[in-house]
């Protein structure tokens, strides 16, 4: 069972840069009378805002009646859910048994190295969150990871880091 | 003359090795020259390790190019599109001559992916082309009862291809006799075992067979919804089946009154899951649809009597589904030709770990595990020795070297201690330590554990614990038992198949590896020199150049000596890292 817990630093953030919760709006008119809905509306808000910001819920509760406890039972169950915001690239590295054999820990450890930041964090200039994935279900390339929509196998610790450095360039410029 | 068509497999694997780039560059060339070819995308056909590939059809036959780049699809687009010359050297398979790559086609019979790397996914006409959508035809048509359809699949033998092995027409029937006005039918698309992707590459190589099966299904059953409930994880896959949705949708295919029927009348949609392995179990994946956590439920009431909102319900694979139509079409014994007296039909496996041919195979039942390895899978890579395969993911087990020759089967597999699964097939060579890979599989189930059932919830996490001590060098006399003792406990008492089989990797490496385990709490040492703390490395001095990278490079400072003098690596402040190592150009550290 894997737990997840709200930073607090981010409550102290939001009340800093507060979040334009009118960008739900239409998401919310679409889900509001919907059975099984609670999914769908975290995932929507998720895709607008990157995470799942701690005021969203007391709007989507809001407006659709749902539950506060039953949505953060919720959001703390998927682990596709995020309670705190992420970088502009989440490199997600495979960890699935075939990417395990093939010694994808090296791949986890060069960025770890490279970036100064363990599995879960986001660099402080907010350009990368690591995160390690079970499965991207293209094991005959692995080791893989997966930047945005894009997937890089057949990795090496140094062509990993590689990888990281380009985009890091191309966001500088 | 037909005009040359040149097919690119662009699966998630495929974009992943680079074949959009070659999609690009022949694209670009062909808008450039102006020649008079079809251009086209497809899914996977199976050959992952030769990826990207491009399949050029023309009057003579068919030629699949392998590894193709950008410049090798430059190369192919001038000699043998524009001059008629093919490449023979970049050429992996080809109905005119022989390669050294035939050997991966050899037994294998393509049912359930019949269509995947032929067709394009995003095109229904195509898969119409293929006797696609005929099935559903054939059933409305000939008004073939429902009972007929479900007594079609029963005899062809099909079982539950997402693992459990449940006879599909059985499931059917069971549904099918509850009455309800409201029944629905879900295809599971969770496929969360790592190592297992032929739901993903069915869904992005043929989405409509599967459609198609769920249309039979709930004609058969007598639902009016269904759901494909597919892992966020595979983005391509769900765009791909919306495309597919729609497309059938327009032609007739789903909707009220399907070609024309009075009264029957079927919707589909594509629920996305939200990452959570356990939703892979029926009972967990309609709650996770119903918009909760996704924590299994007790059995019985079956979801056949009460299932999605508490109707009648019933849940299939999308292999299984994808094999439907085939057996409608051609009739259950073309089916039930193939495979065993118990096990009938074909498998789709995904070989993955240190194989040769990594890629997708579709194999008759009760062919051997040997035969799929070293025949289909042309060995271990670096001609190393094969070890064990792991059958089943997480919830399977490892069946090692010399029960290679176990039949596929359900029966033979369970025999051995693993399970059929979803066929994912990772192999594993002398490098690999077993002790490692149960606790690999272990610190999975035991995050994955949705937490409901104590034993599931807290015993994973003990023997996680257990494990981790062992790979350190940690273990305890006694260890191995208190496993065994943990493994029968959270069988015994979990609710779901998760916690039934998480205890699976250990107890069959426990059974064929138990050496490696006693190796590791007795001697203290790794024997696949795999498990970094119980390694020692030290400096070969007749390799040794002396020349300091090792020593740079140690995070600890434990290497001493001068340069061009052979270095020392001092064991009391080694870490094990294992930097020296992949540094060291000369191949002078030793390891033991």
């Amino acid at each position: 069972m894997r737990v997840k817990r709200i930073l607090q630093s981010k409550d102290e953030q939001e009340k800093n840069a507060p979040v334009d919760l009118s960008l739900m709006d239409h998401l919310l008119e679409k889900y509001k009378n919907k059975k099984g809905n609670l999914i769908p509306i975290l995932q929507g808000t998720q895709n607008i805002y990157g995470y799942l910001p701690h005021t969203a819920f007391a709007k989507i509760s809001e407006v659709t009646g749902l539950k506060l406890n039953e949505m953060y039972g919720v959001a703390t169950f998927y682990t596709q859910f995020r309670l705190n915001p992420v970088g502009k690239n989440i490199v997600k590295v495979c960890h699935g048994t075939a990417c395990h054999v093939q010694n994808a820990s090296a791949i986890s450890e060069a960025i770890e190295d490279t970036l100064g930041i363990k599995d879960g964090e986001t660099t402080p200039d907010g350009l990368f969150t690591l995160e390690s994935v079970a499965c991207l279900g293209c094991c005959s390339l692995a080791p893989v990871m997966m930047i945005g929509d894009n997937t890089f196998g057949k990795l090496t610790g140094s062509s990993a880091v590689k990888i990281l450095k380009e985009i890091k360039i191309k966001e500088s410029n | 003359m037909k005009k040359t068509k040149v097919l690119i497999g662009l699966a998630s694997c495929g974009i992943a090795a680079g074949a959009m780039k070659v999609y690009d560059k022949l694209k670009a060339l062909q808008d450039a020259e102006k020649l008079d070819i079809v251009l086209k995308r497809t899914g996977c056909i199976g050959m992952c390790f030769r990826e990207p590939l491009v399949e050029v059809i023309d009057d003579s036959g068919s030629y699949l190019y392998g590894d193709v780049n950008e410049e090798k699809a430059v190369e192919i687009f001038d000699k043998h599109l524009k001059q008629n010359e093919p490449v023979k050297d970049y050429i992996v398979k080809c109905d005119l001559f022989k390669t050294k790559d035939d050997i991966f086609w050899d037994g294998q019979i393509k049912i359930a992916l019949r269509n995947c790397g032929v067709i394009d996914p995003e095109n229904i006409d195509e898969y119409e082309e293929m006797g696609g959508y005929q099935a559903i035809k054939k059933i409305l048509g000939e008004k073939i009862s429902s009972e007929e359809v479900i007594q079609t699949v029963l005899d062809s033998g099909i079982r539950g291809r997402g693992g459990g092995g449940f006879p599909t027409g059985l499931k059917w029937r069971f549904a099918h006799n509850n009455k309800a006005d409201t029944k629905y039918i879900i295809c599971n698309a969770d496929e969360g075992d790592p190592g297992a992707f032929m739901d993903r590459s069915l869904l992005e190589g043929d989405p409509h067979a599967v459609i198609e099966g769920l249309i039979i299904g709930a004609y058969a059953i007598g639902a009016k919804e269904g759901v494909i409930y597919c892992r966020a994880e595979y983005p391509l896959a769900i765009k791909r089946l919306n495309i597919a949705l729609d497309q059938a949708r327009k032609k007739g295919y789903l909707g009220k009154n399907i070609l024309g029927a009075k009264d029957f009348n079927f919707d589909l949609y594509v629920k996305e899951g939200a990452g959570a392995f356990v939703c892979g179990e029926e009972t967990a994946l309609m709650a996770s649809i119903e918009g909760e956590r996704g924590m299994p439920r007790k059995r019985p009431p079956f979801p056949a009597e009460s299932g999605l909102w508490a109707k009648p319900t019933n849940i299939n694979n999308v292999e299984t589904f994808a094999n439907i139509p085939y057996i409608i079409t051609n009739g259950a014994a073309s089916y039930s030709k193939h495979g065993t007296e118990k096990s009938k039909g074909t498998k789709v496996f995904a070989l993955t770990g240190k194989i040769s041919h990594g890629g997708l195979v579709e194999v008759p039942m009760g062919i051997s595990i040997r035969d799929i390895i070293f025949k289909l899978g042309g060995g271990i890579i670096g001609g190393k020795k094969f070890k064990a395969v792991q059958l089943g993911g997480p919830s399977g087990g490892c069946i090692p070297e010399y029960l290679a020759d176990t039949i596929v089967d359900y029966d033979s597999v369970t025999a051995t201690g693993a399970i059929m699964g979803s066929g994912g097939m990772v192999v594993m060579d002398e490098t690999t330590c077993m002790v490692d890979m149960a606790r690999f599989f272990l610190d999975f189930t035991c995050k994955e554990s949705c937490g409901k059932c104590t034993f599931c919830r807290v015993g994973t996490k003990r023997m996680l614990e257990i494990l981790t001590r062992i790979t350190k060098g940690e273990g305890k006399e006694g260890d191995i038992q208190k496993l065994e003792e943990l493994a029968y406990q959270i069988k015994e008492t979990s609710l779901c198949g998760l916690g039934q089989t998480a205890p699976n990797p250990v107890l069959t490496t426990i059974k064929y590896f138990r050496h490696e385990y006693e190796a590791h709490i007795i001697d203290k040492k790794c024997p696949a020199k795999s498990c970094k703390q119980l390694l020692t490395y030290s400096v070969d001095p007749e390799k040794c150049t002396g020349c300091t990278v090792c020593a740079k490079n140690c995070p600890s400072n434990a290497i001493d000596g001068e340069r061009k003098k052979v270095h020392f690596i001092r064991q009391d402040a080694c870490i094990k890292c294992g930097a020296c190592f992949t540094k060291c150009k000369f191949d002078a550290i030793i390891v033991s």
